[in-house]
Protein backbone atom coordinates (compact mmCIF):
# COMPACT_ATOMS: atom_id res chain seq x y z
CA UNK A 1 0.00 0.00 0.00
CA UNK A 2 1.34 3.49 -0.92
CA UNK A 3 0.34 6.38 1.49
CA UNK A 4 0.82 9.99 0.22
CA UNK A 5 1.36 12.85 2.80
CA UNK A 6 1.14 16.17 2.15
CA UNK A 7 3.20 18.49 4.49
CA UNK A 8 3.01 22.26 4.75
CA UNK A 9 5.76 24.63 5.75
CA UNK A 10 4.19 27.12 8.33
CA UNK A 11 5.48 29.98 11.48
CA UNK A 12 6.47 27.94 13.86
CA UNK A 13 3.93 27.45 17.00
CA UNK A 14 5.88 29.05 19.58
CA UNK A 15 6.44 32.11 17.26
CA UNK A 16 4.37 35.26 18.79
CA UNK A 17 2.41 36.16 15.05
CA UNK A 18 2.92 40.06 14.09
CA UNK A 19 0.74 41.50 11.70
CA UNK A 20 2.47 43.96 9.32
CA UNK A 21 2.58 47.83 9.75
CA UNK A 22 0.79 48.07 6.68
CA UNK A 23 -1.73 45.97 7.44
CA UNK A 24 -1.60 43.31 4.37
CA UNK A 25 -0.18 40.63 5.92
CA UNK A 26 1.28 38.91 8.75
CA UNK A 27 5.07 39.70 9.34
CA UNK A 28 6.98 36.34 8.56
CA UNK A 29 10.37 38.02 8.15
CA UNK A 30 13.37 36.13 10.07
CA UNK A 31 10.54 34.05 11.89
CA UNK A 32 11.30 30.31 12.87
CA UNK A 33 9.19 28.14 9.90
CA UNK A 34 8.35 24.88 11.06
CA UNK A 35 6.33 21.72 10.01
CA UNK A 36 2.94 22.25 10.42
CA UNK A 37 2.03 20.36 13.64
CA UNK A 38 -0.97 18.66 12.23
CA UNK A 39 1.34 17.79 8.95
CA UNK A 40 3.75 16.01 11.39
CA UNK A 41 1.12 13.24 13.05
CA UNK A 42 0.22 12.58 9.52
CA UNK A 43 3.99 11.96 8.98
CA UNK A 44 4.27 10.01 12.03
CA UNK A 45 0.56 7.89 11.46
CA UNK A 46 2.16 7.05 7.77
CA UNK A 47 5.53 6.06 9.45
CA UNK A 48 3.97 3.75 11.60
CA UNK A 49 1.67 1.93 8.96
CA UNK A 50 5.11 1.35 7.38
CA UNK A 51 6.69 0.01 10.31
CA UNK A 52 3.82 -2.49 10.74
CA UNK A 53 4.25 -3.85 7.37
CA UNK A 54 0.84 -2.28 6.38
CA UNK A 55 2.49 0.70 4.28
CA UNK A 56 5.01 -0.44 1.68
CA UNK A 57 5.91 3.35 0.71
CA UNK A 58 5.37 6.51 2.30
CA UNK A 59 6.25 9.76 -0.33
CA UNK A 60 5.76 13.22 0.75
CA UNK A 61 4.47 16.20 -0.81
CA UNK A 62 4.23 19.84 -0.43
CA UNK A 63 3.10 22.85 -2.77
CA UNK A 64 4.95 25.76 -2.17
CA UNK A 65 8.42 28.12 -2.78
CA UNK A 66 12.00 26.22 -2.52
CA UNK A 67 11.96 26.52 1.13
CA UNK A 68 9.28 24.13 1.81
CA UNK A 69 12.21 21.59 0.56
CA UNK A 70 13.43 22.19 4.23
CA UNK A 71 10.56 20.66 5.20
CA UNK A 72 10.33 17.88 2.61
CA UNK A 73 13.89 16.93 4.14
CA UNK A 74 12.36 16.89 7.47
CA UNK A 75 10.02 14.55 6.70
CA UNK A 76 12.46 12.30 4.94
CA UNK A 77 14.68 12.36 8.21
CA UNK A 78 11.62 11.03 9.93
CA UNK A 79 10.98 8.05 7.59
CA UNK A 80 9.80 8.93 4.69
CA UNK A 81 10.93 7.22 1.07
CA UNK A 82 10.47 10.17 -1.00
CA UNK A 83 9.59 13.91 -1.75
CA UNK A 84 7.93 15.81 -4.35
CA UNK A 85 7.49 19.54 -4.16
CA UNK A 86 5.20 21.27 -6.30
CA UNK A 87 6.61 24.16 -7.27
CA UNK A 88 4.33 27.60 -6.75
CA UNK A 89 4.42 31.08 -5.08
CA UNK A 90 3.51 30.42 -1.28
CA UNK A 91 0.49 31.02 0.39
CA UNK A 92 -1.89 29.32 -2.32
CA UNK A 93 -5.51 28.99 -1.44
CA UNK A 94 -6.67 25.75 -0.10
CA UNK A 95 -8.56 24.37 -3.87
CA UNK A 96 -5.52 25.04 -5.90
CA UNK A 97 -3.66 23.06 -3.51
CA UNK A 98 -5.72 20.02 -3.02
CA UNK A 99 -6.02 20.03 -6.85
CA UNK A 100 -2.34 19.92 -7.39
CA UNK A 101 -2.06 16.96 -4.42
CA UNK A 102 -5.03 15.41 -6.36
CA UNK A 103 -2.99 14.94 -9.58
CA UNK A 104 0.30 13.96 -7.75
CA UNK A 105 -2.14 11.19 -5.65
CA UNK A 106 -3.55 9.93 -9.18
CA UNK A 107 0.37 9.88 -10.47
CA UNK A 108 1.64 8.23 -7.22
CA UNK A 109 -1.54 6.04 -7.52
CA UNK A 110 -1.52 6.67 -3.78
CA UNK A 111 -3.95 4.37 -1.78
CA UNK A 112 -4.21 6.53 1.45
CA UNK A 113 -3.42 10.01 1.50
CA UNK A 114 -3.14 11.79 4.97
CA UNK A 115 -3.02 15.20 5.84
CA UNK A 116 -3.23 17.02 8.81
CA UNK A 117 -6.17 18.69 9.49
CA UNK A 118 -5.58 22.22 9.68
CA UNK A 119 -3.06 24.18 9.05
CA UNK A 120 -1.99 26.69 11.53
CA UNK A 121 -1.46 29.55 9.49
CA UNK A 122 -4.56 30.24 7.86
CA UNK A 123 -6.66 27.48 9.76
CA UNK A 124 -9.11 26.54 6.94
CA UNK A 125 -9.77 23.16 7.96
CA UNK A 126 -10.75 22.36 4.47
CA UNK A 127 -7.77 21.00 2.26
CA UNK A 128 -8.44 17.34 2.82
CA UNK A 129 -12.15 17.34 2.52
CA UNK A 130 -11.80 19.48 -1.02
CA UNK A 131 -9.28 17.02 -2.44
CA UNK A 132 -11.81 13.85 -1.22
CA UNK A 133 -14.26 15.77 -3.25
CA UNK A 134 -12.18 16.62 -6.26
CA UNK A 135 -10.90 12.78 -6.65
CA UNK A 136 -14.23 11.41 -5.01
CA UNK A 137 -12.75 9.22 -2.67
CA UNK A 138 -14.11 9.01 0.89
CA UNK A 139 -12.86 11.05 3.73
CA UNK A 140 -12.28 10.73 7.56
CA UNK A 141 -11.39 14.24 9.04
CA UNK A 142 -10.34 14.78 12.76
CA UNK A 143 -8.94 11.17 13.10
CA UNK A 144 -7.47 9.88 16.63
CA UNK A 145 -6.98 6.57 15.52
CA UNK A 146 -6.51 4.91 12.42
CA UNK A 147 -6.84 0.82 11.83
CA UNK A 148 -6.08 -0.61 8.33
CA UNK A 149 -8.02 -3.31 7.49
CA UNK A 150 -9.37 -5.38 4.38
CA UNK A 151 -8.64 -2.82 2.07
CA UNK A 152 -10.67 -0.56 4.74
CA UNK A 153 -9.58 2.24 6.84
CA UNK A 154 -11.63 2.22 10.41
CA UNK A 155 -11.05 5.47 11.68
CA UNK A 156 -12.30 7.42 14.67
CA UNK A 157 -12.77 10.71 14.67
CA UNK A 158 -12.86 13.63 17.26
CA UNK A 159 -16.14 15.29 17.39
CA UNK A 160 -18.21 18.20 18.62
CA UNK A 161 -20.35 15.92 20.88
CA UNK A 162 -17.37 12.74 21.01
CA UNK A 163 -16.11 10.44 19.04
CA UNK A 164 -17.58 8.71 16.12
CA UNK A 165 -16.08 5.77 13.98
CA UNK A 166 -16.36 5.43 10.35
CA UNK A 167 -15.39 2.65 7.67
CA UNK A 168 -13.88 4.00 4.62
CA UNK A 169 -13.34 2.40 1.68
CA UNK A 170 -9.86 2.64 0.07
CA UNK A 171 -7.89 4.96 -1.62
CA UNK A 172 -9.11 7.80 0.61
CA UNK A 173 -8.04 10.76 2.65
CA UNK A 174 -7.44 11.21 6.38
CA UNK A 175 -7.10 14.45 8.12
CA UNK A 176 -5.21 14.37 11.30
CA UNK A 177 -6.19 15.42 15.04
CA UNK A 178 -3.74 15.73 17.97
CA UNK A 179 -4.37 13.27 19.57
CA UNK A 180 -3.58 10.31 16.66
CA UNK A 181 0.03 9.80 17.90
CA UNK A 182 2.99 11.42 19.35
CA UNK A 183 5.35 12.56 16.71
CA UNK A 184 8.97 11.14 17.05
CA UNK A 185 12.08 13.15 16.53
CA UNK A 186 14.23 13.05 13.74
CA UNK A 187 17.59 10.80 14.85
CA UNK A 188 21.16 13.13 13.72
CA UNK A 189 21.61 9.99 11.02
CA UNK A 190 18.32 9.86 9.97
CA UNK A 191 19.05 13.43 9.04
CA UNK A 192 21.85 12.80 7.41
CA UNK A 193 20.41 9.94 5.31
CA UNK A 194 17.41 12.34 4.41
CA UNK A 195 19.54 14.47 2.16
CA UNK A 196 20.21 11.31 0.12
CA UNK A 197 16.91 10.66 -0.43
CA UNK A 198 14.84 11.66 -3.71
CA UNK A 199 13.20 14.70 -4.13
CA UNK A 200 11.34 15.74 -7.11
CA UNK A 201 10.03 18.92 -7.99
CA UNK A 202 7.37 19.63 -10.43
CA UNK A 203 5.06 22.90 -11.97
CA UNK A 204 1.56 23.29 -11.80
CA UNK A 205 2.47 23.25 -15.36
CA UNK A 206 3.39 19.68 -15.05
CA UNK A 207 0.38 18.49 -13.50
CA UNK A 208 -1.67 20.24 -15.78
CA UNK A 209 -3.31 22.10 -13.13
CA UNK A 210 -4.18 25.72 -13.46
CA UNK A 211 -3.74 27.42 -10.05
CA UNK A 212 -5.86 31.00 -8.92
CA UNK A 213 -8.31 32.02 -6.79
CA UNK A 214 -11.09 34.48 -7.00
CA UNK A 215 -10.35 35.41 -3.20
CA UNK A 216 -8.36 38.54 -2.33
CA UNK A 217 -6.92 39.59 0.90
CA UNK A 218 -8.15 43.39 1.78
CA UNK A 219 -6.51 43.87 5.33
CA UNK A 220 -5.10 41.56 8.08
CA UNK A 221 -5.37 43.41 11.47
CA UNK A 222 -4.00 42.28 14.89
CA UNK A 223 -7.38 41.64 16.71
CA UNK A 224 -8.17 43.62 19.76
CA UNK A 225 -6.71 43.90 22.57
CA UNK A 226 -8.34 43.05 26.37
CA UNK A 227 -8.23 45.95 28.26
CA UNK A 228 -5.85 44.63 31.32
CA UNK A 229 -7.34 43.27 34.20
CA UNK A 230 -6.74 43.01 38.15
CA UNK A 231 -5.38 40.54 40.68
CA UNK A 232 -7.82 39.68 43.86
CA UNK A 233 -5.70 39.14 46.89
CA UNK A 234 -8.72 36.40 47.81
CA UNK A 235 -11.64 34.32 46.98
CA UNK A 236 -14.53 36.67 48.59
CA UNK A 237 -12.70 39.62 47.00
CA UNK A 238 -13.51 37.58 43.39
CA UNK A 239 -16.66 36.40 44.19
CA UNK A 240 -17.58 40.31 45.19
CA UNK A 241 -16.63 41.48 42.26
CA UNK A 242 -18.06 39.18 39.96
CA UNK A 243 -21.29 39.90 41.80
CA UNK A 244 -21.26 43.85 42.27
CA UNK A 245 -18.56 45.03 39.50
CA UNK A 246 -18.72 42.42 36.57
CA UNK A 247 -22.65 41.54 37.22
CA UNK A 248 -21.82 37.81 35.79
CA UNK A 249 -23.00 36.01 38.98
CA UNK A 250 -26.04 36.61 40.73
CA UNK B 1 -30.47 35.40 -5.46
CA UNK B 2 -30.80 32.89 -1.79
CA UNK B 3 -28.55 31.93 1.25
CA UNK B 4 -28.74 28.44 1.50
CA UNK B 5 -27.83 27.39 5.39
CA UNK B 6 -26.74 23.61 6.19
CA UNK B 7 -28.95 22.95 9.17
CA UNK B 8 -26.90 21.28 12.59
CA UNK B 9 -28.92 19.05 14.17
CA UNK B 10 -28.99 15.20 15.54
CA UNK B 11 -32.60 14.23 14.24
CA UNK B 12 -33.76 15.17 17.40
CA UNK B 13 -33.45 18.43 17.61
CA UNK B 14 -32.14 21.88 16.02
CA UNK B 15 -28.91 22.68 17.24
CA UNK B 16 -28.14 26.45 18.30
CA UNK B 17 -25.22 27.08 15.89
CA UNK B 18 -27.87 27.30 13.13
CA UNK B 19 -29.65 29.96 14.70
CA UNK B 20 -26.18 32.24 14.85
CA UNK B 21 -25.84 31.18 10.95
CA UNK B 22 -29.54 32.40 10.47
CA UNK B 23 -27.70 35.67 11.58
CA UNK B 24 -24.99 35.61 9.41
CA UNK B 25 -27.17 34.86 7.00
CA UNK B 26 -29.45 37.53 7.32
CA UNK B 27 -26.75 40.01 7.62
CA UNK B 28 -25.66 39.20 4.11
CA UNK B 29 -29.60 39.81 3.09
CA UNK B 30 -31.70 37.58 0.58
CA UNK B 31 -33.57 35.01 1.22
CA UNK B 32 -32.73 32.53 4.13
CA UNK B 33 -33.11 28.73 3.43
CA UNK B 34 -32.38 26.05 5.68
CA UNK B 35 -31.96 22.51 4.61
CA UNK B 36 -32.12 20.06 6.73
CA UNK B 37 -30.80 16.27 5.88
CA UNK B 38 -31.05 13.44 7.94
CA UNK B 39 -33.46 10.83 8.63
CA UNK B 40 -36.73 10.61 10.78
CA UNK B 41 -35.67 13.62 11.56
CA UNK B 42 -39.38 15.69 11.36
CA UNK B 43 -39.43 17.74 14.82
CA UNK B 44 -35.58 19.17 13.37
CA UNK B 45 -38.04 20.02 10.55
CA UNK B 46 -40.76 21.73 12.49
CA UNK B 47 -38.29 23.05 14.68
CA UNK B 48 -36.76 24.86 11.32
CA UNK B 49 -39.81 26.16 9.83
CA UNK B 50 -40.35 28.28 13.15
CA UNK B 51 -36.63 30.13 12.88
CA UNK B 52 -37.34 33.42 12.76
CA UNK B 53 -36.00 34.86 9.22
CA UNK B 54 -36.07 31.91 7.38
CA UNK B 55 -38.15 31.80 4.47
CA UNK B 56 -38.13 27.98 3.06
CA UNK B 57 -36.91 24.64 4.73
CA UNK B 58 -35.57 21.99 2.54
CA UNK B 59 -36.27 18.60 3.83
CA UNK B 60 -33.70 15.16 2.95
CA UNK B 61 -35.49 12.93 4.91
CA UNK B 62 -34.26 9.51 4.55
CA UNK B 63 -32.22 6.20 5.71
CA UNK B 64 -29.01 6.87 3.70
CA UNK B 65 -28.72 10.63 5.26
CA UNK B 66 -29.27 9.46 8.84
CA UNK B 67 -25.25 10.27 10.01
CA UNK B 68 -24.85 13.26 7.50
CA UNK B 69 -21.73 11.48 6.12
CA UNK B 70 -19.53 13.95 4.22
CA UNK B 71 -19.78 12.01 0.76
CA UNK B 72 -23.39 12.25 0.29
CA UNK B 73 -24.76 15.19 2.01
CA UNK B 74 -22.27 17.50 -0.33
CA UNK B 75 -23.36 16.03 -3.22
CA UNK B 76 -27.10 16.11 -2.24
CA UNK B 77 -26.28 20.31 -1.73
CA UNK B 78 -24.17 20.59 -4.81
CA UNK B 79 -27.15 19.09 -6.69
CA UNK B 80 -29.43 22.08 -5.38
CA UNK B 81 -27.06 24.32 -5.10
CA UNK B 82 -27.91 26.60 -8.49
CA UNK B 83 -30.33 30.09 -7.39
CA UNK B 84 -27.90 30.12 -4.50
CA UNK B 85 -25.25 32.69 -4.32
CA UNK B 86 -24.30 31.62 -0.59
CA UNK B 87 -24.05 28.34 0.87
CA UNK B 88 -23.28 28.55 4.58
CA UNK B 89 -23.08 25.98 7.69
CA UNK B 90 -22.52 26.52 11.08
CA UNK B 91 -18.36 26.00 11.42
CA UNK B 92 -18.96 22.84 13.57
CA UNK B 93 -17.19 19.41 13.38
CA UNK B 94 -19.82 18.53 10.69
CA UNK B 95 -20.00 21.73 8.73
CA UNK B 96 -16.31 21.49 8.65
CA UNK B 97 -16.78 18.06 7.63
CA UNK B 98 -18.97 18.95 4.57
CA UNK B 99 -18.92 22.22 3.33
CA UNK B 100 -15.52 21.88 1.67
CA UNK B 101 -16.24 19.12 -0.39
CA UNK B 102 -19.16 21.24 -1.52
CA UNK B 103 -16.67 24.33 -2.08
CA UNK B 104 -14.36 21.56 -4.20
CA UNK B 105 -17.36 19.91 -6.68
CA UNK B 106 -18.63 23.82 -7.14
CA UNK B 107 -14.99 24.93 -7.94
CA UNK B 108 -15.22 27.99 -5.14
CA UNK B 109 -13.19 29.33 -2.06
CA UNK B 110 -14.37 28.64 1.34
CA UNK B 111 -14.53 30.99 4.06
CA UNK B 112 -14.03 29.13 7.16
CA UNK B 113 -15.12 30.56 10.67
CA UNK B 114 -16.38 33.82 9.32
CA UNK B 115 -16.80 36.10 12.75
CA UNK B 116 -18.25 39.16 10.87
CA UNK B 117 -20.40 40.11 7.43
CA UNK B 118 -19.21 43.21 6.05
CA UNK B 119 -21.13 42.78 2.68
CA UNK B 120 -22.40 40.16 0.69
CA UNK B 121 -18.41 39.21 -0.67
CA UNK B 122 -16.71 40.53 1.88
CA UNK B 123 -15.95 38.79 5.61
CA UNK B 124 -13.72 38.50 8.44
CA UNK B 125 -12.65 35.81 9.51
CA UNK B 126 -9.39 34.81 12.26
CA UNK B 127 -6.31 33.41 11.10
CA UNK B 128 -3.03 32.50 12.82
CA UNK B 129 -4.71 31.16 15.88
CA UNK B 130 -6.73 34.36 16.06
CA UNK B 131 -3.48 36.61 16.62
CA UNK B 132 -4.40 38.09 13.11
CA UNK B 133 -8.27 39.07 11.55
CA UNK B 134 -7.93 38.63 7.73
CA UNK B 135 -10.81 40.65 5.73
CA UNK B 136 -11.52 38.70 2.54
CA UNK B 137 -13.12 39.33 -0.61
CA UNK B 138 -14.32 37.00 -3.34
CA UNK B 139 -15.65 36.76 -6.15
CA UNK B 140 -17.34 33.14 -6.62
CA UNK B 141 -20.12 32.85 -8.19
CA UNK B 142 -21.12 30.77 -5.45
CA UNK B 143 -20.07 31.97 -2.03
CA UNK B 144 -19.19 29.44 0.52
CA UNK B 145 -18.55 29.61 4.61
CA UNK B 146 -18.73 28.09 6.97
CA UNK B 147 -19.50 30.31 10.25
CA UNK B 148 -18.17 30.41 13.86
CA UNK B 149 -21.55 31.06 16.19
CA UNK B 150 -19.51 33.47 18.88
CA UNK B 151 -19.25 35.84 16.17
CA UNK B 152 -23.08 36.35 15.87
CA UNK B 153 -26.22 36.74 18.07
CA UNK B 154 -28.47 33.62 17.51
CA UNK B 155 -31.44 34.33 15.79
CA UNK B 156 -35.29 33.53 17.95
CA UNK B 157 -36.13 30.10 17.86
CA UNK B 158 -39.82 31.10 17.17
CA UNK B 159 -41.83 33.28 14.82
CA UNK B 160 -41.07 32.52 12.02
CA UNK B 161 -43.10 30.10 9.56
CA UNK B 162 -41.56 29.06 6.53
CA UNK B 163 -42.69 26.94 3.93
CA UNK B 164 -41.49 23.39 2.96
CA UNK B 165 -40.05 22.03 0.46
CA UNK B 166 -39.36 17.85 0.44
CA UNK B 167 -36.42 16.89 -1.63
CA UNK B 168 -36.46 13.24 -3.12
CA UNK B 169 -33.11 12.90 -4.15
CA UNK B 170 -31.73 9.57 -2.46
CA UNK B 171 -27.64 9.56 -2.74
CA UNK B 172 -26.07 6.55 -0.73
CA UNK B 173 -22.49 6.60 0.50
CA UNK B 174 -21.46 3.52 -0.28
CA UNK B 175 -17.43 3.63 -0.01
CA UNK B 176 -17.95 5.32 3.86
CA UNK B 177 -19.83 3.44 6.41
CA UNK B 178 -21.01 4.84 10.30
CA UNK B 179 -19.41 2.48 12.46
CA UNK B 180 -20.36 3.53 16.06
CA UNK B 181 -20.26 6.30 18.10
CA UNK B 182 -19.61 7.57 21.79
CA UNK B 183 -21.47 10.83 22.38
CA UNK B 184 -20.23 12.62 25.79
CA UNK B 185 -23.66 12.79 28.04
CA UNK B 186 -24.20 15.29 30.47
CA UNK B 187 -26.85 17.40 32.06
CA UNK B 188 -24.80 20.34 32.03
CA UNK B 189 -25.36 23.45 29.22
CA UNK B 190 -23.28 22.62 25.75
CA UNK B 191 -19.87 24.07 25.98
CA UNK B 192 -20.50 26.25 22.98
CA UNK B 193 -23.28 27.20 24.11
CA UNK B 194 -23.32 28.07 27.76
CA UNK B 195 -23.37 31.31 29.47
CA UNK B 196 -20.89 29.82 31.99
CA UNK B 197 -17.80 28.07 31.68
CA UNK B 198 -15.58 26.73 33.75
CA UNK B 199 -12.42 25.30 32.00
CA UNK B 200 -9.40 22.70 33.95
CA UNK B 201 -5.93 22.50 32.88
CA UNK B 202 -2.98 20.77 33.29
CA UNK B 203 -2.63 21.97 36.67
CA UNK B 204 -5.74 19.71 38.05
CA UNK B 205 -3.55 16.91 37.74
CA UNK B 206 -6.10 14.26 37.11
CA UNK B 207 -9.53 13.45 36.05
CA UNK B 208 -10.77 12.96 39.57
CA UNK B 209 -10.02 16.31 40.64
CA UNK B 210 -12.23 17.58 37.69
CA UNK B 211 -15.03 16.93 40.51
CA UNK B 212 -14.30 20.15 42.18
CA UNK B 213 -15.00 21.98 39.02
CA UNK B 214 -18.28 20.21 39.19
CA UNK B 215 -19.35 21.83 42.35
CA UNK B 216 -18.77 24.97 40.89
CA UNK B 217 -20.71 24.63 38.17
CA UNK B 218 -23.40 22.75 39.63
CA UNK B 219 -23.26 26.46 41.64
CA UNK B 220 -23.51 28.79 38.80
CA UNK B 221 -25.57 26.17 36.01
CA UNK B 222 -21.89 26.12 33.82
CA UNK B 223 -20.38 23.74 31.45
CA UNK B 224 -17.19 22.58 31.57
CA UNK B 225 -14.25 22.89 29.81
CA UNK B 226 -10.53 21.98 29.56
CA UNK B 227 -7.38 22.63 28.04
CA UNK B 228 -5.37 20.34 25.29
CA UNK B 229 -2.96 19.24 28.36
CA UNK B 230 -5.76 17.79 29.96
CA UNK B 231 -7.21 16.32 27.12
CA UNK B 232 -4.19 14.58 26.30
CA UNK B 233 -3.36 13.19 29.78
CA UNK B 234 -6.55 11.67 29.74
CA UNK B 235 -8.60 13.53 32.76
CA UNK B 236 -11.78 14.65 30.51
CA UNK B 237 -12.85 13.46 27.00
CA UNK B 238 -11.76 15.12 23.47
CA UNK B 239 -15.25 17.31 23.33
CA UNK B 240 -14.33 19.42 26.13
CA UNK B 241 -11.11 20.99 24.58
CA UNK B 242 -11.32 24.65 23.97
CA UNK B 243 -9.17 26.44 22.11
CA UNK B 244 -7.59 27.08 18.63
CA UNK B 245 -8.25 23.46 17.27
CA UNK B 246 -10.80 22.28 19.93
CA UNK B 247 -14.32 24.53 20.31
CA UNK B 248 -14.57 28.49 20.32
CA UNK B 249 -16.78 30.27 23.63
CA UNK B 250 -17.51 33.26 24.27
CA UNK B 251 -19.94 32.79 27.51
CA UNK B 252 -20.29 35.69 29.86
CA UNK B 253 -17.95 34.34 32.35
CA UNK B 254 -15.33 32.29 31.47
CA UNK B 255 -12.77 30.43 34.68
CA UNK B 256 -9.40 28.82 34.01
CA UNK B 257 -8.08 26.76 36.47
CA UNK B 258 -4.97 25.60 36.47
CA UNK B 259 -4.05 26.80 32.52
CA UNK B 260 -1.24 28.20 31.83
CA UNK B 261 -3.03 30.30 28.96
CA UNK B 262 -0.56 29.05 25.59
CA UNK B 263 -2.36 31.03 22.45
CA UNK B 264 -4.05 27.77 21.31
CA UNK B 265 -6.12 28.12 24.04
CA UNK B 266 -6.89 31.75 24.25
CA UNK B 267 -7.93 31.54 20.63
CA UNK B 268 -10.79 29.88 21.96
CA UNK B 269 -12.09 31.21 24.91
CA UNK B 270 -10.43 35.53 24.83
CA UNK B 271 -13.64 36.74 23.56
CA UNK B 272 -15.42 35.65 26.29
CA UNK B 273 -17.21 38.92 28.29
CA UNK B 274 -15.26 38.22 31.77
CA UNK B 275 -12.22 36.33 32.24
CA UNK B 276 -11.14 34.72 35.65
CA UNK B 277 -8.28 33.06 35.82
CA UNK B 278 -6.53 31.24 39.26
CA UNK B 279 -3.32 29.66 38.68
CA UNK B 280 -0.42 29.56 41.49
CA UNK B 281 2.05 30.88 38.84
CA UNK B 282 1.61 34.95 39.12
CA UNK B 283 3.86 35.08 35.38
CA UNK B 284 1.01 32.58 33.85
CA UNK B 285 0.22 34.26 30.48
CA UNK B 286 -3.84 33.50 31.16
CA UNK B 287 -3.22 36.49 33.82
CA UNK B 288 -2.36 38.98 30.96
CA UNK B 289 -6.29 38.52 29.30
CA UNK B 290 -7.75 37.90 33.03
CA UNK B 291 -10.21 40.71 34.61
CA UNK B 292 -9.99 39.38 37.56
CA UNK B 293 -6.88 37.31 37.92
CA UNK B 294 -6.38 34.96 41.44
CA UNK B 295 -2.98 33.63 42.26
CA UNK B 296 -3.51 30.87 44.36
CA UNK B 297 -3.42 26.91 44.91
CA UNK B 298 -6.38 25.86 43.19
CA UNK B 299 -7.37 22.85 45.67
CA UNK B 300 -7.62 25.61 47.84
CA UNK B 301 -9.33 27.81 46.23
CA UNK B 302 -11.99 26.19 43.92
CA UNK B 303 -13.35 24.56 47.41
CA UNK B 304 -13.39 27.71 48.36
CA UNK B 305 -15.37 29.66 45.63
CA UNK B 306 -17.88 26.53 45.67
CA UNK B 307 -18.84 27.42 49.00
CA UNK B 308 -19.10 31.27 48.97
CA UNK B 309 -21.03 31.25 45.86
C1 LIG C 1 -1.13 22.58 16.79
C2 LIG C 1 -1.48 22.82 18.22
C3 LIG C 1 -2.81 23.01 18.55
C4 LIG C 1 -3.17 23.20 19.87
N1 LIG C 1 -4.49 23.39 20.16
C5 LIG C 1 -4.85 23.60 21.45
C6 LIG C 1 -6.22 23.83 21.81
O1 LIG C 1 -7.12 23.78 20.97
N2 LIG C 1 -6.52 24.06 23.11
C7 LIG C 1 -5.56 24.09 24.10
O2 LIG C 1 -5.90 24.30 25.27
N3 LIG C 1 -4.27 23.89 23.80
C8 LIG C 1 -3.90 23.63 22.49
N4 LIG C 1 -2.58 23.39 22.21
C9 LIG C 1 -1.64 23.19 23.33
C10 LIG C 1 -1.09 24.46 23.96
O3 LIG C 1 0.03 24.90 23.23
C11 LIG C 1 -0.67 24.18 25.43
O4 LIG C 1 0.27 23.14 25.45
C12 LIG C 1 -1.84 23.79 26.34
O5 LIG C 1 -2.90 24.70 26.19
C13 LIG C 1 -1.37 23.78 27.78
O6 LIG C 1 -2.41 23.34 28.63
P1 LIG C 1 -2.42 23.79 30.16
O7 LIG C 1 -2.46 25.26 30.27
O8 LIG C 1 -3.47 23.01 30.82
O9 LIG C 1 -1.03 23.18 30.70
P2 LIG C 1 0.28 23.91 31.17
O10 LIG C 1 0.77 24.86 30.16
O11 LIG C 1 1.19 22.86 31.66
O12 LIG C 1 -0.22 24.79 32.38
C14 LIG C 1 -0.62 24.27 33.61
C15 LIG C 1 -0.84 25.45 34.53
O13 LIG C 1 -1.38 24.99 35.75
C16 LIG C 1 -0.83 25.75 36.82
N5 LIG C 1 -0.94 24.94 38.02
C17 LIG C 1 -0.35 23.74 38.27
N6 LIG C 1 -0.72 23.29 39.49
C18 LIG C 1 -1.53 24.22 40.01
C19 LIG C 1 -2.23 24.33 41.26
N7 LIG C 1 -2.15 23.38 42.18
N8 LIG C 1 -2.97 25.43 41.47
C20 LIG C 1 -3.06 26.40 40.54
N9 LIG C 1 -2.43 26.35 39.35
C21 LIG C 1 -1.67 25.27 39.09
C22 LIG C 1 0.60 26.02 36.38
O14 LIG C 1 1.10 27.17 37.04
C23 LIG C 1 0.43 26.21 34.88
O15 LIG C 1 0.26 27.58 34.55
C24 LIG C 1 -2.19 23.22 20.89
C25 LIG C 1 -0.85 23.06 20.55
C26 LIG C 1 -0.49 22.85 19.23
C27 LIG C 1 0.95 22.68 18.89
Amino acid sequence: MKILVSVKRVIDYNVKVRVKADHTAVDLTNVKMSMNPFCEIAVEEAIRLKEKGIASDVVVVSVGSKSCQETLRTALALGADRAIQVETEDGLDSLSVAKLIAKVAQEEAADLVIMGKQSIDSDNNQTGQMLAALLDYPQATFASEVVIENGEAHVTREIDGGLQTLAITLPAVITTDLRLNEPRFASLPNIMKAKKKPLDVKTPADLGVEVGSNVSIVSVTPPPQRAGGIKVGSVAELVDKLKNEAKVVS
Amino acid sequence: MSILILAEHDNKSLKPATLNTVTAATQIGADVHLLVVGFECQTVVEQASQVAGVSKVLVADNAVYEHQLAENVSKLVVDIASGYGHILAPATTTGKNTLPRVAALLNVAQLSDVIKVESADTFVRPIYAGNAIATVKTTDAVKVLTVRSTGFDAAASTGGNAEREVLSQVIASDRSRFVKEQLAESDRPELTAANVIISGGRGMGNGENFKLLEGVADKLGAAIGASRAAVDAGFVPNDLQVGQTGKTVAPDLYIAVGISGAIQHLAGMKDSKVIVAINKDEDAPIFQVADYGLVADLFDAVPELEKSL
